[in-house]
């Protein structure tokens, strides 16, 4: 999967195509086009008023392999729901229940 | 009077001790007590994998407990827990607010809701009386 997000800086690679690919239902095509990612927020539709940090299962779904937070850019959150995602993963990570960093 | 403020207090203890959960888990529900807050909830959440090591321990007991009351009792059971060797870790969050504003918006949204059927069936009405009122013409 050589995905390049048109609005990320180049040479990312940073480990954020492993999960985004809910996300991303029609890719209009390669090379230079703008790509066409259905910007929803998941916790809107589900109407989620609350994330609670002791539900890892939730949160390692915005936590790539290297362990940081996903950017609302890629997921397409929310900026509510990014705060409140941001800070469950804190306070999660704060407790040993999901990691600062991996390596 | 001021309003009781509501906590959630996980604690990690050291699983090779773990006879020690229960009667730590109560004795700090003893002080909470003592310290005139009450405890909600108290339990526990399983041995599991810490995400990284702390003081070289790679799983830890988790506990889980919810308290009710001003303030001072955190400020202790805190304390407490720093000074005990067999808490490796703490976090106390303060819910109640958080849990208002969901209550709220939850509610304002059920009242949208409503609201919103409410105004589609009288719609839907309209034209049914509308049609009998034609009839007996």
């Amino acid at each position: 999967m050589s995905a390049n997000y048109e609005d990320r800086p180049r040479g990312g690679g940073g480990g954020y195509e492993a999960d985004d690919d809910q996300d991303r239902r029609s890719m209009g095509g390669r090379g230079g086009r703008r790509m066409h990612r259905r910007r929803v927020c998941r916790f809107c539709i589900d109407k989620v008023d609350l994330i609670d940090f002791k539900d890892v299962r939730l949160l390692l779904n915005y936590l790539p392999e290297r362990g940081k937070i996903l950017p609302r850019r890629i997921s397409g959150n929310c900026a509510t729901h990014q705060r409140m995602l941001a800070e469950a993963i804190k306070r999660a990570r704060n407790i040993a229940l999901l990691p600062y960093t991996t390596d | 009077m001021e309003t009781k403020r509501q906590y959630e207090v996980v604690f990690i203890v050291d699983p090779t001790v773990d006879d020690e959960v229960v009667r730590l888990t109560d004795n700090f529900k003893q002080v909470v007590v003592d310290q005139g807050g009450s405890v909600t909830k108290a339990e526990s959440m399983g041995k599991r994998q810490l995400a990284y090591e702390i003081l070289h321990k790679k799983e830890g007991t988790f506990v889980l407990m919810e308290i009710e009351g001003s303030g001072r009792e955190i400020a202790e059971l805190e304390r407490r827990m720093r000074v005990n060797d067999r808490v490796l870790r703490y976090l106390t969050v303060r819910v109640d607010e958080d849990r208002r504003r969901a209550e709220k918006l939850k509610g304002r949204r059920q009242a949208k809701a409503t609201k919103r059927n409410a105004s589609s069936s009288q719609s839907r009405r309209g034209p049914a009386v509308e049609f009998a009122d034609t009839n007996s013409e």
